[in-house]
């Protein structure tokens, strides 16, 4: 009988040390912030010294227009991005997905952006994006036309290109490897039956891609709704609040303005957006498996 | 309908050619069976001809224009492939209009000939169904319709019934025996099981290692094999294959192996080929007979090592000196294993063949 309770508790056992990690660096900063979120907290005081205020620093975020435009530019940023991503990362992938020499070497090249720290990156681009000695407007002098500048009036738009630069290879890959994935003789067949190479990506690839497409898509969504280094480098969320995306100003209500209550509010308002979405992509998964469940068994019914 | 034509047609992938040069004349509203083991090139010659594979070397012609370098698309030709090759995003009737979709033909043209085609191969209550939701069977039928709706002249079929159990496929091959006949088109079918080709061709082409081996119809390459391989490729279970040396004795002529001497009919002989007398002897297990009685000279004396009961025929495992030889005959006949019997050739029933070249003599 006791073995048998040991044998029961077993792969709990095994799981414990993660579960306790979770808890102590997961669950429990979580909760704090919930709690500290329903108070008037500043960093000069314990949380046992804030006082309770209810909703007060929900509410009162929900009628900020400066957190409006935060959340704004993030949603701006988070969805253009996605969009240019799949866009060009899917395109790039029914470009390459072929054999031609040297396509292994030219795959990897694709996804070194990804590989970069996002600092480097934000550096890098801040340098490119320089109004005199960057790289961009230099070659633009150089061919005649004016410069742009790309870090002030452009602040949004130039951040999304460099965000675009790092992680349309992200879309690429997983895009590819769907697509290799795909059954070789449909789309043999849909060349038989008279699809154009244009048709065979619209009536077939893409179809059959969507699934993974989704769920990248998802993916980098929640991802977008997170950045914070590569913006905080190039642009300190300005200039004014043009590029001032929702974490970014979670940090600086926290250090600058020094309300600890009202920055956990913020966080836990990306914190449901981003639990929105992942419970989306949960039940995409969920419904694809659902379908493919109640087609084995219909089969099953019929034999 | 139409006639198509292979003139040296070559395949090399890289510097390894597959194909060696092959030349194929298909008539008009003939079924075709291209039949070989895995590897021996029959489905590149019909992927070359749907036009899934660039031909390296050669040209193909339908109706005597050339059409290699055309897409598949301009061929006017339907497949059907073994693995279905469904889209398996769009339901039953989606997948059987795909072509018409594409073409913008009428919308009522389109369900009409959905209706007409789902009729013949009887998917008519499936029309919602996406592939997933089907059995291999009734993909397999999918696939034909879709093929059918086309309209095309040229049918190809690449191992159709492969991926079906033994039941399935022996029914479908009936049904498309059937449809054969309703269907007047050009088909064009590999497999590389000789029972779908013996039942369904007008003629059979036999390739092995990229080369044609024998065309004719399925009666004259089962009666009159060109070589070795045509011989044991064709029949179930395969012809049994005997050293021998001929031998001339009395103004008769025999084949002598290690533990028979068997006589070769007059007519046989005289036809008889170029050789250094060094054959091998063709026996079919069906063209062996029980015989007791029989004379040595046309007769093989087997010793019976096993007998597989397959119902109304017994298949039995002998020995023949040191070669093996199987033997098929009526259940009813009492046999004993160990025992040494005797059983008498049937004289149509030997094929000789050159044993270096393998030619049939």
């Amino acid at each position: 009988m006791a073995t048998k309770g040991i044998n029961r508790l077993t792969p709990y056992m095994f799981m414990a040390p993660a579960a306790i990690i979770m808890g102590i660096a997961l669950l429990y900063p979580l909760g704090y912030m919930v709690y500290g979120s329903f108070r008037d907290w500043n960093p000069s005081q314990t949380i046992g010294e804030s006082e309770f205020v209810g909703l007060k620093n929900y509410i009162t975020l929900f009628y900020d227009p400066a957190f409006r435009e935060s959340l704004s530019v993030t949603l701006t940023f988070a969805f253009a991005v996605v969009f240019a991503e799949l866009l060009l990362g899917v395109g790039l992938a029914l470009l390459l997905d072929r054999n031609i020499r040297g396509m292994s070497i030219l795959r990897t090249l694709f996804i070194l952006p990804m590989m970069i720290a996002p600092v480097v990156v934000g550096l890098m681009w801040r340098y490119m994006y320089h109004p005199t000695v960057g790289t961009f407007n230099r070659f633009l002098e150089s061919i005649g036309l004016e410069g742009v500048d790309w870090l002030g009036q452009h602040a949004l738009m130039s951040v999304i290109i460099a965000d675009v630069w790092q992680w349309t290879p992200f879309i690429f890959i997983l895009s590819l490897a769907a697509l290799q994935s795909l059954p070789r003789s449909a789309l043999e067949a849909a060349r038989i039956d008279g699809a154009t190479p244009w048709q065979q990506i619209i009536h077939i690839k893409l179809p059959l891609m969507m699934p993974v497409l989704i769920v990248t898509a998802l993916l980098r969504l929640i991802d977008a709704f997170k950045v914070l280094e590569v913006i905080l480098v190039m642009t300190e969320g300005g200039p004014g609040l043009s590029t001032e995306i929702v974490a970014l100003r979670i940090s600086r209500t926290a250090t600058e303005f020094r309300e600890l209550g009202t920055a956990a509010a913020m966080s836990n308002y990306l914190l449901i957006l981003l639990l929105l979405l992942t419970l989306s992509m949960f039940a995409v998964t969920k419904l694809q498996e659902a379908r493919a469940a109640r087609l084995a068994r219909q089969i099953q019914e019929e034999d | 309908m139409p006639e198509i034509r292979l003139e040296k047609l070559i395949k090399r992938y890289g510097a390894v050619e597959v194909l060696h040069g092959i030349d194929l004349h298909m008539a008009e509203n003939e079924f075709t069976v291209l039949v070989g083991p895995s590897g021996c090139g029959k489905s590149t010659t019909l992927r070359m001809i749907a036009g899934l594979e660039e031909v390296s070397d050669g040209e193909i012609y339908i109706d005597g224009q050339p059409v290699s370098h055309l897409e598949p698309k301009d061929r006017n030709l339907a497949m059907v492939f073994q693995d279905y090759a469904l889209y398996p995003h769009m339901d039953v009737a989606r997948n059987i209009s795909f072509a018409l979709r594409l073409q913008k033909r009428p919308k009522d043209e389109i369900e009409t000939k959905v209706k007409e085609v789902a009729d013949i191969v009887g998917l008519t209550d499936f029309l919602t169904r996406k592939p997933g939701a089907l059995s291999g069977g009734q993909r397999q039928r999918v696939a034909m319709a879709r093929a059918l709706a086309k309209d095309s002249q040229t049918f190809l079929f690449d191992e159709p019934l492969s991926n079906l159990d033994a039941k399935l496929r022996g029914q479908m091959r009936a049904e498309l025996a059937i449809m054969r006949q309703r269907v007047q088109k050009n088909m064009i079918y590999v497999t590389h099981d000789q029972i779908e080709a013996m039942t369904l061709a007008d003629r059979i082409v036999v390739m092995h290692g990229g080369y044609i081996q024998q065309q004719g119809t399925p009666e004259e390459l089962f009666k009159s094999p060109a070589n070795k391989f045509v011989a044991g490729f064709l029949g179930s279970p395969p012809m049994n294959f005997l050293d021998a040396e001929l031998l001339e004795e009395g103004g008769e002529l025999f084949a002598k192996g290690s533990a028979f001497q068997v006589r070769i009919p007059e007519v046989k002989a005289k036809q008889l080929g170029r050789t250094d007398g060094k054959i091998t002897l063709g026996i079919r297990p069906s063209d062996l007979n029980y015989d007791a009685n029989a004379a040595s000279q046309v007769a093989l004396d087997l010793q019976v090592k096993v007998s597989e009961y397959v119902g109304a025929q017994s298949v039995l495992l002998c020995t023949c000196g040191d070669a093996d030889v199987t033997v098929e005959l009526k259940s009813e006949t009492p046999i004993a294993l160990g025992e040494t019997l005797r059983f008498a050739v049937r004289p149509e029933g030997i094929h000789l063949f050159d044993r270096k070249s393998e030619n049939a003599l």
